[in-house]
């Protein structure tokens, strides 16, 4: 495994675990995004991740990068799933490991919410009458995406 | 020559996952014009544009040999 990656068969979060587990660690937080069957009252058949895999996985490491220099020793790990999905399958895992509980906690949801503002991976949802590209229309921010 | 990649909703508006576009350079925003005269419906007001994988601005130039993607707007996690 590479600590952040794209994969494209089932994600095993115990790997990444280990990976982020040293001695000294006294906290390891691990978060596992699933499929959703049911998104505002429309019920998901499968999903379809799509992704521009190597700058996806530079974003990863990018994001990785963010989270050891705001929380000093910190250490994490990122895989995104692509393909088809199923119903409570894994699509995304971050591993992370820190000397304290808090910093686990809150660099976790850190990676979670820059995942979904930078890394270019696109989630298609198809439901039993059609489906649809998620991401919407928003609008270019003229200063960029960093 | 300028290489460019299509993702999501932009291969299947394209109907191809990219082309390359015979020019020698030429800025983001002009890439995102010719884009939506080339292909009605681009949406070019919420695509990225990415310049040898890093996002750029749309003022920055393009050269011949830069590998470029249009990114639409994300949703992984």
């Amino acid at each position: 495994m590479k600590p952040f990656e794209i994969v494209e068969t089932p994600i095993e979060p115990q790997k990444y675990s280990d990976y982020v587990l040293h001695a000294g660690a006294g906290a390891v937080t691990v978060f596992t995004g699933h499929v959703r069957e049911w998104t505002h009252g429309i019920r998901t058949l499968y999903l379809s991740y799509e992704a521009y895999i190597p700058m996806a996985e530079k974003k990863l490491a990018q994001i990785g990068a963010e989270m050891e220099a705001k929380w000093p020793g910190v250490k994490a790990a990122i895989a995104h799933r692509i393909g088809e999905m199923h119903i409570s399958d894994i699509a995304v895992v971050i591993a992370v490991s820190s000397p304290h509980r808090k910093a686990a906690y809150e660099a976790n949801e850190y990676a979670i919410e820059r995942i979904k503002e930078v890394v270019p991976i696109w989630k298609k949802e198809i439901w039993e009458d059609g489906e649809e590209w998620i991401g919407g229309q928003k609008k270019y921010p003229e200063k960029g995406i960093e | 020559m300028i290489k460019v990649s299509y993702f999501a909703r932009l291969r299947e508006l394209t109907g191809k996952p990219g082309e390359t576009i015979d020019r020698e350079s030429m800025t983001v925003r002009e890439l995102l014009d010719w884009a939506e005269t080339a292909y009605p419906g681009f949406g070019k007001d919420t695509v990225h544009v990415a310049v040898n994988e890093e996002y750029a601005l749309k003022e920055d130039i393009i050269q011949s040999g830069d590998i470029c993607a249009f990114i639409p707007p994300v949703s992984g996690g």
